[in-house]
């Protein structure tokens, strides 16, 4: 068991430098210097401020993954999770919209927008899940499908009827009145509220998989379908539950991007936490804990990308190569370990 | 083109599948192979069409020895394998799938190939659209489209895999002058089949396998007698047997319908009582899994009335069954009835009734600990169910059973077992039949029928027979059934 972990650890280290040689042949190709493009992506944590920008980008990303992870429990591939994230936020703008002029405590306002953001991310997903157990289409397809129909909604919301006074602009609907953003950290961008349902989101997750007969029953039915059947398990059922808990879970993490960090509506509200998230859940590999590192790392990775541009002239979009390198050799070390390995 | 196998031999694991074959066909014969499923057939045409390899062993054809290192190799030697189900693209034209495989290029030339498939179905009398699509075509036009392909190919030796399942009659017939045609061109014919009446009426000499082993060969005429014993073997001495049914109705099936992809099975009337053990005999396929999932409520009935325990469960689902103590057990264990990446451990605790939110994951430890005690599992609570061996996996899925069970539907419960362990699995199932439960099984093992159950079912393509009593049947007359002779049209 020992010799295992030591074995897979070696070799995810091999895929990480891998991952950081190819990056950097890449950069050395459009003529930067990695050593000093990394130093300056994760040198740059050093600072208070910098790590709470990183939490501010963690916070949705985790929940995001967080969701993912009880569908891959299930065994489907909910790539629906980024339309999911953002039907989420649309679904907290509007009862923000709805109640902003209400007499009700702002706070309760807040609480009240984020519950349904829930609700309205476990509506898509369920829309998603409807499809595939009911109209036979793969989750993978319907979730893309819906992606697209989230965006555009977003956009025709944006510009439409819930557009600024004057002009509807890419910048997004009016902002919201101060009392109704989550409270933030004393001169940081982060708010402590964002951090906590993250973690009791994940935690959520963790004791789910791990210690439940729900969790248990729904790893059954994604490791063998029709065993899990014969076993008396109501398959559809909990496909359908899954879905539901990870649009309830996206849903949340894009109420937290209108409630805690954009404060109105934009048009690329998810910023791309779902497909982000996927990649975290699938090197994660089922253990809800080490989400939290990881969620963090490619966080890191975002956030330290940001000034790319600006100092180096390089596009910011280089952390989604390094991001994507990472997931691949890793992915590709589990797979040659396991063909290398003998077998005891 | 002359075929000689000389001391073929194939291992799967330990599993012995081709034993030391030596054949040898001459030049425009047509050879028939006949044996059960599981006897070897399939493995020995796989390596003679180049899809595995023979461990040891030779394949010469017209005297020359050849190594036949794929299908494609296969049909440049002149070898081609007309499968089962046919392998052709249904989505492509009839055109298109003639030209498969054809050397030419990046253009090939569809003209030239359109006219000699006309010239081809002149030839043979076939009549199909070349510009039909594939998928419009019957199972017996598309065999026909492949035979004039692999002809088209230069195909010298024509292998056929169960060739008459799922085509007409008039079909079949145009088959049979086809493959008569071939002698004339010292074409070589394989015909693999189960049904003696095929066999009798299309080869000139055919050679049975039983267990890897060749057993026996024999040229026209045929003592079908001695063809059946070959198949099946010699009759065992039989256990004791329940002998009529004087309890309790657990199953009963009234004028029940089943339609399968392939099959449709009509009227159907079974009952069976507490304690009682049914076999049913038949090749793969003639619709014994059908009968077994429509018992268990996993395929819908198109007519009739299943109820278990006097209680009415038509059309209502598997888990609806399950509730009324009815459990299947597949035969592709790990396919359809175990969860791969899961622990001995957590398969019981699925199995078992669940209270609370929380696994109590203790309680399944030691749950496990006592199972794997009792059933004799080699394997650990912690261990993953992949891990086990066949015949661990199966006694792990006899030990997830719940008590107290009314019927249990079994899929070749020893398929691929170890002699202990299949005397050990039968007897704990019969351990269940003394505490009331009533046990149907299928099994291509006609001794394995024989010596288990109280009471045989034959199937022949659809059709069941009447209950054999076990101990006033035999293999001779279950073996004659199950190759289609007897049954009155």
């Amino acid at each position: 068991m020992k010799h295992t972990t030591l074995n897979r650890i070696g070799f995810q280290l091999f895929a990480l430098l891998l991952a950081f040689g190819i990056a950097s042949l890449v950069l050395l190709a459009v003529g930067a210097s990695p050593v000093q493009i990394y130093k300056d992506m994760f040198g740059s944590l050093g600072t208070k401020g910098k790590i709470a920008d990183v939490l501010v980008s963690w916070a949705p990303l985790l929940l995001a993954t967080a969701g993912l992870l009880i569908t891959f429990a299930a065994g489907l591939w909910n790539i629906g999770v980024e339309g999911q994230i953002t039907f989420g936020a649309i679904g907290t703008t509007l009862v923000l919209r709805l109640l902003q002029n209400s007499a009700m405590n702002a706070g309760l306002i807040i609480a009240l927008s984020i519950f349904a953001g829930m609700l309205a991310g476990a509506l898509w997903a369920a829309l998603a899940g409807a499809l595939k157990t009911f109209g036979g289409v793969n989750e993978i397809f319907g979730g893309l499908g819906l992606n697209f129909v989230a965006t555009a909604l977003t956009i025709y919301l944006v510009f439409g009827p819930w557009k600024r006074p004057g002009t509807g602009s890419m910048s997004g609907t009016q902002p919201f009145p101060e009392q109704f953003n989550l409270p933030l950290f004393e001169g940081l961008r982060l708010s402590p509220w964002a951090l906590v349902v993250a973690v009791v989101g994940i935690v959520f997750v963790y004791f789910l998989l791990q210690g439940t007969y729900f969790g248990l029953r729904l790893k059954a039915v994604g490791k063998n379908f029709r065993a899990a059947y014969l076993l008396g398990i109501p398959t559809w059922q909990y496909m359908m539950f899954s879905f539901l808990l990870c649009g309830a879970l996206s849903g949340a993490a894009g109420a937290l991007q209108v409630t805690a960090v954009y404060h109105r509506l934009i048009p690329s509200i998810s910023s791309g936490y779902g497909y982000l998230g996927l990649m975290v859940a699938m090197l994660v590999n089922y253990q809800a804990i080490a989400a939290i590192p990881v969620a963090f790392f490619f966080a890191a990775l975002n956030i330290g990308s940001i000034q790319l541009p600006i100092v180096h002239k390089l596009d910011s979009s280089f952390s989604g190569v390094l991001q994507g390198l990472l997931v691949l050799f890793i992915l590709l070390a589990e797979g040659a370990r396991q063909r290398l390995t003998p077998k005891a | 083109m002359k075929v000689e196998l000389r001391g073929i031999h194939k291992y799967f694991g330990v599993n012995h599948a081709n034993d030391d074959i030596t054949l040898t066909i001459p030049s425009g014969t047509i050879q028939g192979i006949l044996g059960e499923n599981g006897a070897g057939k399939s493995t020995l045409m796989k390596i003679l069409s180049g899809f595995i390899h023979a461990d040891s062993g030779e394949v010469l054809l017209d005297g020359k020895p050849v190594v036949i290192e794929s299908p494609a190799v296969a049909i440049h030697d002149g070898i081609g394998m007309l499968h089962q189900d046919p392998l052709d693209f249904p989505p492509m034209r009839v055109i298109d799938n003639f030209m498969l495989g054809q050397k030419g290029g990046l253009f090939p030339n569809r003209t030239r190939a359109a006219r000699d498939l006309r010239r081809l179905q002149k030839e043979f009398d076939f009549d199909i659209d070349p510009e039909n699509y594939v998928d419009s075509l019957t199972v017996g036009e598309r065999q026909q489209l492949e035979i004039m392909r692999l002809l088209y190919l230069g195909a010298r030796v024509f292998i056929l895999d169960e060739p008459t399942t799922g085509i007409s009659a008039a079909q079949k017939d145009k088959l049979f002058e086809t493959l008569k045609k071939f002698r004339k061109q010292a074409i070589t014919v394989i015909f693999v089949s189960h049904k003696l009446e095929d066999v009798e009426k299309l080869c000139d000499q055919v050679a049975v396998l039983r267990q890897g082993k060749l057993v026996g060969a024999m040229d026209k005429p045929f003592d079908q007698k001695k063809l059946v014993e070959m198949m099946f073997g010699k009759e065992v001495p039989l256990g004791t047997k329940q002998t009529a049914c004087q309890d309790r109705t657990v199953l009963n099936l009234d004028r029940v319908s089943i339609e399968g992809m392939r099959l449709k099975i009509k009227d159907i009337d079974f009952h069976i009582c507490e304690g009682e053990v049914v076999g049913l005999a038949g090749m793969e396929g003639s619709g014994q899994d059908l009968f077994l999932r429509a018992c268990a409520g996993l395929i819908r009935t198109v007519g009739g009335v299943v109820k278990v325990n006097d209680r009415d469960l038509t059309g209502k689902s598997y888990h609806t069954y399950k509730k009324h103590g009815v459990e299947f057990l597949p035969a592709a264990r790990l396919e359809q009835a175990l969860a791969p990446g899961l622990t001995l451990a957590e398969h019981f605790i699925l199995a078992e009734k669940q209270t609370g939110v929380f696994i109590n994951h203790e309680r399944g430890r030691r749950l496990a600990e006592e199972r794997i005690k009792t059933f004799n599992i080699k394997g650990a609570p912690v261990s993953p169910v992949e891990s086990l061996s066949g015949g661990n996996q199966q006694r792990t899925l006899l030990s997830l059973l719940r008590h107290p069970l009314s019927l249990v539907l079994v899929e070749h419960p020893t398929r691929g077992l170890d002699i202990e362990s299949v005397v050990y699995i039968w007897g704990k199932l019969k351990e269940r039949c003394k505490q009331g439960a009533a046990i149907v099984f299928m099994s291509s093992d006609l001794d394995e029928i024989l010596q288990y159950s109280d009471r045989v079912l034959v199937f022949y393509n659809g059709r069941i027979s009447h209950p054999f009593d076990a101990n006033k049947t035999n293999v001779q007359q279950l073996g004659e059934l199950i190759g289609g002779k007897g049954w009155n049209e």
